[in-house]
């Protein structure tokens, strides 16, 4: 009567997992993501060895390559550093991108204006902390919103990236204007560009500082204590005395100037100048680059390379065998969503129907 | 296989990650009896409930129902059996009236003919004699209303084997013995029922036989004609303990909280405390008693400061310092002074534990602001919390193992041992033992007890009126935020605290209920 067959599979928490066995399923994903992106590559009648060869060898051929491939991995990393602790609070910053540029303009008023009246390292000193203030400025204001009357922090913070991309656009045509008529930022002085270090812009060294400033803040300093605690519950930070908006704010400002020194180092050490996609949708990027690494900004020094070698080996294809310029995202897409699937796994195993009970019937 | 055994569940394992909730159980459920369910916490009785009714499915094992091997992946499987369950936390919504909720979710015709659900539902309250207007919507409703009306859902669907997990938690001593009448209705009908509760006076009181659970296994069952509290209380525990509750009288009961005209208005502008006035000694303990919601919570979150208060004061008296208000303190400044708090609230998690943290992390919520420097010291709180984790036995696979994966009791065990660590000269609870097992209630009784012994003023906030009367020196009764009377716990009885609880005595004092 109710004799309904079970289930084909049901889910169950794995018990523990060995890191080796974790590494084993994580490799395993890589692998499938390699299989099926190989696939696309067959379905466009490429051949997919010669096309990841053409990813590896654009992103890490060659010492120029890798030093394209770092250029794109260093915002990303910083990005996802700056909301890894609102994300920690469970405060939905999606305004990154917004902070970036608006910290790439504090920077660049500096580069524009005193390039000529002050020594080369004092003025790029001068510019990252312009450009961490401006950051910091556009973050508080959502945090100032969201702690004093409850606002909804993600249209917010959304919201702000659109109106300081507004802001460039008007500085590109209006005041800061170059040849006129040229909606564009001359570049800047070589004083006010970023020295190299091995070839890159010595923003590498900046993020991976701020790699471990943030691991031992969120792991070991009473701040990022009290940001775990906010995040997993308000009440309970309430009850043990701790202030929920002040909290908030301040988060918020180390996040939004942490930013700012993002949008300071491309304008500064990539671009040379300012441009409205000074940000170039690294912010929502950066999203991705923090959740994958659960949080973890060790974790994220893999992850965002991961993805410049996709993002700078795609473009390579791009060129080399005249594939579409919309299959590098594709390509990405797929290894994120095989990445995130193998944390599924990791966390829990499928039951099929066949391996209990049955035996048990005929007793 | 006897002829009227409605449920037989065979070798049930059921794991959540690396805790075993059930292992290898086998229980068989009968028509026209009632089965009681006893375990500690963490026993997996609720799991093990929550097998047949849908809300998950064991990892090995087989059920019966009826003598026919089902699989019961989903709610409307168990429906499918005749299998419907009362959860502790009731699945109602509160917009809707009691016939919308009672269809909610069924198949039926494209019209819904609300006036036939209605008169079924009163057709099934006639049955079983008890009352429910279905019209009228669940936000006007009683928790006893809203309990009744989750049994009348079960039963429209058809339900005849029926699964009450705490059903008598959130009720008055009236109102259990009301719903106690309509389960032996329903077991006189030939249904078979199911009781989940740590009561054991309730146990000998209803049930027919009881089944008991230890750490997810199988204890052992019996009639409950052939047993007494006891042996029940042995075979859940494992080893032999005492039921009583030591009740040394108060030394030197000196005058610490002095609460005058406390007036609380929520953001909502209802009154949640009306005028509250009474005095709280050290070396005793005050029972706070009143049906769930009557400002209980409120009062204790004025006096830690988690709570704005319209109009009153609250006068502190330490041991050795002079008196201080505490109105228009901050929490932080009211818990330096010694005024504790360990309120347990109803997902036990809400307030007073970091549920993703372990038990370390959650020590420190008390300790971290002591600390000097940018960063916390972790070595302190990991001490207390291996401490805590010895003394009060949380079953916990390490101090840094998340406290929201723990069982319930646990969790309260983490949360009181911590409060009465930090040495408070105030000590308030809430809800305590609210869904714990007897050991471990008892082990917490004690504690309270030790800290009174110690000249702390224990503030203890119970449901169960039984306990209230053993444990406390006085009892403060709330009823709809005002105080309806404080009485003297060695004299009064459970009858007058209920008739208490449910209107004011107009007196105070030791009114004549």
């Amino acid at each position: 009567m109710h004799n309904q067959r079970a289930p084909l599979f049901h889910l169950a928490k794995r018990t523990s997992l060995s890191p080796a066995r974790a590494w084993t399923i994580r490799l395993a994903s890589f692998v499938v993501a390699i299989l099926i992106g190989g696939l696309i590559f067959l379905l466009l009648g490429d051949d997919p060895v010669s096309a990841y060869g053409a990813i590896i060898t654009g992103s890490l051929g060659k010492k120029v390559a890798i030093r394209q491939t770092v250029k794109i991995a260093v915002p990303l990393l910083g990005t996802a550093l700056a909301i890894a602790p609102c994300f920690k609070m469970r405060f939905w910053n999606i305004g990154a991108e917004g902070q970036i540029t608006a910290g790439a303009i504090g920077a660049t008023f500096f580069a524009l204006n005193y390039y000529d009246k002050l020594p080369s390292p004092v003025l790029l000193i001068v510019m990252g902390l312009a450009g961490a203030v401006c950051g910091a400025f556009w973050a508080f204001i959502p945090a100032f919103f969201k702690a004093r009357w409850g606002t909804n922090e993600t249209l917010f913070t959304l919201m702000m990236n659109y109106i300081v991309i507004g802001l460039v656009k008007w500085l590109q045509g209006g005041p800061w204007e170059g040849k006129p008529g040229s909606q564009i930022i001359p570049n800047f002085a070589s004083s006010a560009v970023l020295p190299k270090v091995f070839g890159i812009h010595c923003g590498w060294i900046i993020v991976l500082i701020l790699t471990i400033f943030i691991y031992v803040y969120m792991r070991y300093s009473k701040h990022g204590y009290e940001i775990a605690v906010v995040g997993e519950s308000e009440n309970t930070a309430r009850y043990a005395g701790m202030s929920v908006a002040r909290i908030t704010i301040r988060t918020m400002l180390l996040s939004g100037a942490i930013s700012g020194l993002v949008g300071y180092m491309v304008a500064s050490g990539a671009n040379m100048t300012l441009y409205y996609s000074v940000a170039d949708g690294v912010g929502f990027t950066a999203i991705t680059v923090a959740w994958l690494a659960q949080l973890n900004p060790f974790a994220m020094i893999a992850i965002s390379f991961l993805l410049a070698i996709l993002d700078k080996g795609a473009s390579t294809l791009q060129t080399v065998m005249n594939v579409p310029a919309s299959i590098s995202d594709i390509i990405t897409g797929i290894f994120l969503f095989c990445m995130l699937a193998s944390e599924f796994f990791i966390n829990y195993r499928l039951v099929f129907r066949h391996d209990s009970g049955k035996e048990a019937v005929s007793e | 296989m006897q002829e009227n055994c409605a449920v037989e569940m065979r070798n049930i394992t059921k794991n959540f990650g690396p805790v075993a909730a059930n292992s290898n159980v086998s229980l068989s459920i009968r028509r026209g009896e009632i089965l009681s369910l006893l375990g500690e916490n963490g026993s997996g009785k609720t799991t093990l409930m929550n097998m047949l009714a849908g809300i998950y499915y064991p990892d090995s094992g087989q059920i019966f129902v009826n003598g026919e091997e089902v699989r019961i992946t989903s709610p409307k499987d168990a429906f499918d059996c005749g299998i419907g369950m009362i959860h502790q936390h009731f699945k109602l919504v509160s917009v809707l009236s009691a016939a919308e909720n009672v269809v909610l979710g069924l198949d039926g015709p494209a019209v819904l003919d609300i006036k036939e659900v209605g008169r079924r539902i009163k057709e099934i309250c006639e049955r079983y004699s008890f009352s429910v207007s279905p019209e009228k919507k669940v936000y006007d409703m009683s928790v006893s209303e809203k309990q009744t009306l989750e049994i009348v859902k079960v039963l429209y669907r058809g339900a005849d084997i029926l699964i009450l997990d705490e059903p008598t938690a959130v009720l008055t001593p009236q109102e259990t013995e009301k719903l106690f009448d309509v389960l032996r209705a329903m077991k006189a009908d030939g249904k078979a029922i199911v009781i989940i509760t740590h009561k054991l006076h309730e146990v000998m009181e209803l049930a027919d036989r009881v089944a008991v659970l230890r750490r997810g296994e199988f204890a052992g069952e019996m009639m409950v004609r052939d047993t007494n509290p006891q042996e029940m209380t042995n075979m859940m525990v494992g080893r032999p303990i005492s039921l009583n509750i030591e009740r040394p009288d108060p030394v030197d009961p000196a005058e610490r909280l002095v609460i005058k005209g406390l007036t609380v208005v929520d953001s909502e502008g209802i009154t949640k405390l009306d005028n509250v006035t009474f005095t709280a000694m050290g070396g005793e303990i005050l029972g706070i008693a009143g049906i769930a919601g009557s400002g209980q919570k409120e009062l204790l979150e004025a006096v830690a400061g988690l709570q704005p208060v319209k109009s009153g004061s609250i006068l502190y008296t330490p041991e050795d310092a002079p008196p201080s208000e505490l109105v228009g303190k901050t929490p932080k400044q009211i818990s330096n002074l010694g005024v504790s708090l360990a309120f347990v609230p109803e997902d036990r998690l809400g307030m007073g534990l970091v549920g993703g943290m372990g038990m370390t992390g959650n020590m420190l919520l008390r300790s971290w602001r002591r600390d000097k420097g940018v960063f916390i010291h972790a070595k302190e709180p990991s001490e207390l919390a291996q401490r805590i984790k010895e003394e009060l036995e949380v079953m916990t696979p390490s101090v840094r193992y998340p406290v929201r994966r723990l069982s319930g009791g646990n969790v309260q065990k983490v949360l009181v041992g911590r409060e009465i660590a930090s040495s408070p000269s105030v000590l308030m609870t809430a809800y305590a033992v609210r869904g714990l097992d007897i050991n471990t209630s008892y082990t917490i009784y004690n504690l309270l007890t030790s800290q009174k012994m110690k000249g702390v003023a224990v503030i203890f906030v119970g449901e169960d009126l039984d306990v209230l009367l053993e444990l406390c020196d006085r009892i403060l009764v709330l009823y709809d935020g005002k105080v309806s009377g404080i009485v003297d716990a060695r004299t009064a009885d459970k009858e007058q605290i209920g008739l208490m609880m449910t209107r004011l005595s107009g007196k105070g004092g030791n009114a004549d209920a």
